[in-house]
């Protein structure tokens, strides 16, 4: 590294958010003398103030969704590198709903499937989700008391939540290794193993599992805590007058009083799971089609395969699915009313 | 009749059911709570065990790599790797990379959250509801999902291995759910204050920048270190749009050392520490908050 290097890279990066910056203040001039000046709308403030992120994520979100869409029904790929234009129809590339039609008739991968891949992803998010739930839950109650030691106890059990994902990814990668990892060095004093943890399709898939359940828990205890927190303790004492025992205590009052907490947290919970491209990618590395979910399948297709029109369509097929699960979850749940007012 | 010495009904109450508590606790058996402790105690040697390991295989003294014995500081410990690490390899050069980009990000991130925010939590306007649906719903975006587009627009606009790519690309990355955390933030702020301010001449711009803005700082700086973060720690994009060695990133240049671990497994955890240290403590710093932000909606519901 020089002085060179750090000083060209601060300019490159100053430029572009000068640039952006006078994008903007164009954006605004122009809205002001429309909106306000000319129109006189009653909502051209609002309107203000909202346009920079209008603008941003329907250029980095919007459009190339919809230029995705495109792709998809176009046949472009690594030897089909080209600008396929409107839907390819310029450039010879239309393929109509062909790539659709494959997602499902075809392999994804070399040899794995759609539908073997939704189960993997259906199982690795269940799977997955469940533990996280139940030992993010069993931990925030340990720690819901007054007891010394408390806040180091949460420091630490947070801990694999604050280290950057893909260092522990790299770590847990490098301890599944089948001699000097410690994984199978501590069953090894247990008498056990070795476990063919990046070799054998079941152990890799239960490596992945082990590595995720042990990042996502201090994430489900942290908000179940935060939850807990927020359960008056008349409850459990009014409860206790009555004769109640702890674990109907803990049936009716704290799960209900729960809800309004744990719901979000368990549909953000299972989305970013199903979205979880970080683990299967790292501990898996691309190596067994087995451990492959979905999205990962789909980075795979795309980059590794370097078929973009497929990948395109394959993409929204996930997305719709996952949709589907979240509007009918929400709308189940009714979790999201109130936070609009 | 109350005289300056008596004391408010509820708080007797208050003290009386605290100290039934308290005795209650100290009445408890005390093998519940050798159990509690021993719980807590297994999660957080679960939690920290990968740590320390990096930790100890990083002062390992250089013949010592592959050994398997489990010891905290092993015997001959060394700083040698620490100091390979910063002068032997590409890390400062990586974390320049990082640092820059993930600053130039963070502040477009930022600013347009911000002022946004603030438009979600005091107007009306139309499709305000459905704007705030659609910011959740490209949570569910998958990251693969984006990739393949953004990729393929990168080169199409030569902005593939350059840092004005990898600012652009990631600098929305976060706004939706920042934009959540810093409405959920204004919210709490008593409008009359601002209503205050216009009534002294403030425009309610002004009011916004300088009444609303200086009492969120709080927020603005978590919802800063949430872009930072999610910056600092993205991998994909940089994947995809960087190839050229002196623009990698650091979670690139970390997998450059897996990829031959045989021989560079102390480098490896010894540049993990030195990344980790700085974004652990920024974490804890921020978790509470956003936290409070993932569940701002339910709470209130």
């Amino acid at each position: 590294m020089s002085l060179d290097a750090f000083i060209s890279a601060t300019v490159q990066v100053g430029l572009t958010l000068v640039t952006v910056a006078i994008i903007f203040a164009l954006l605004e001039g122009f809205l002001y003398l429309v909106l306000v000046k000319l129109l006189r709308w009653k909502y051209a403030v609002p309107i203000m103030l909202v346009a920079p992120a209008i603008v941003g994520l329907a250029v980095l979100i919007l459009w190339p969704l919809l230029w995705e869409l495109n792709v998809s029904f176009t046949g472009m790929s690594l030897r089909n590198f080209r600008d396929p234009g409107f839907l390819g129809l310029g450039e010879d590339l239309f393929v109509g709903v062909d790539n659709y039609v494959q997602v499902f008739t075809q392999p994804v991968l070399q040899t794995t499937g759609f539908w073997q891949l939704l189960l993997q992803t259906v199982l690795w998010t269940v799977i997955n989700v469940f533990f996280h739930v139940t030992l993010g839950m069993a931990l925030a109650l340990l720690l819901h008391r007054p007891m010394r030691g408390k806040g180091i106890y949460r420091a630490l059990i947070i801990l694999p939540w604050a280290i950057p994902q893909v260092i522990a990814l790299l770590i847990w990668r490098t301890e599944y290794n089948n001699e000097y990892g410690a994984a199978n060095q501590l069953l090894g004093l247990l008498g056990l193993g070795p476990v063919p943890w990046l070799s054998d399709p079941f152990w890799n898939f239960v490596a992945m599992i082990l590595a995720n359940v042990w990042l996502g828990v201090p994430f489900m205890m942290v908000i179940i805590l935060g939850g807990l927190q927020s359960i008056p303790n008349d409850y459990y004492e009014a409860a206790e007058i009555d004769g109640a025992s702890s674990r109907q205590s803990f049936r009716n009052i704290t799960l209900p009083l729960l809800r309004p907490v744990l719901t979000p947290a368990i549909i953000l919970g299972t989305v970013w799971t199903f979205n979880n491209i970080n683990v299967p990618y790292f501990i898996n590395q691309n190596e067994l089609e087995t451990s492959d979910i979905l999205v990962t399948a789909l980075f795979r297709q795309a980059f590794q395969y370097n078929r973009y029109g497929d990948a395109a369509a394959f993409a929204f097929v996930i997305f719709v699915i996952l949709l589907i699960f979240t509007v009918f979850y929400v709308r189940r749940t009714g979790s999201l009313r109130g936070a609009y007012e | 009749m109350s005289g300056p010495t008596s004391v408010p009904a509820p708080a007797v109450a208050q003290a009386a059911r605290t100290a039934v508590r308290e005795a209650g606790g100290r009445r408890g058996p005390r093998w519940k709570n050798i159990a509690v402790h021993g719980l807590l105690i297994l999660a957080c040697i679960i939690a920290a065990f990968p740590i320390l390991r990096v930790l100890s295989v990083a002062l390992r003294p250089g013949n010592t790599i592959l050994q398997s014995e489990f010891e905290l500081i092993p015997e001959g410990a060394t700083f040698d790797s620490f100091v390979n690490v910063l002068t032997k390899t590409d890390l400062p050069l990586w974390l320049m990379n990082s640092i820059i980009i993930t600053v130039g990000t963070s502040i477009i991130g930022v600013g347009i959250a911000a002022t946004s925010a603030y438009a979600f939590s005091r107007y009306k306007f139309p499709f305000r509801g459905l704007g705030l649906t659609v910011l959740l719903a490209t949570q569910l975006i998958p990251a693969a999902m984006l990739l393949v587009p953004l990729y393929l627009l990168a080169v199409q606009f030569k902005l593939a291995n350059s840092y004005i790519g990898m600012v652009i690309g990631l600098s929305v990355t976060a706004v939706p759910f920042s934009i959540w955390i810093l409405k959920g933030y204004y919210d709490t702020v008593p409008i009359e204050l601002e209503e205050a301010a216009r009534i002294d001449g403030c425009s309610q711009l002004e009011a916004f920048w300088r009444i609303l803005l200086p009492l969120s700082v709080p927020a603005l700086v978590v919802v800063f270190l949430f872009n930072f973060l999610t910056a600092w720690n993205d991998y994909f994009l940089a994947r995809i749009l960087l190839s050229r060695e002196e623009l990698l990133t650091w979670p690139l240049g970390l997998q450059r050392f897996q990829q031959q671990f045989q021989t560079q497994w102390n480098e490896l955890a010894a540049a993990s520490i030195l990344i980790s240290i700085p974004v652990v403590l920024l974490f804890l710093y921020s978790s509470k908050w956003l936290v409070s932000g993932v569940t701002a909606g339910g709470v209130k519901g």
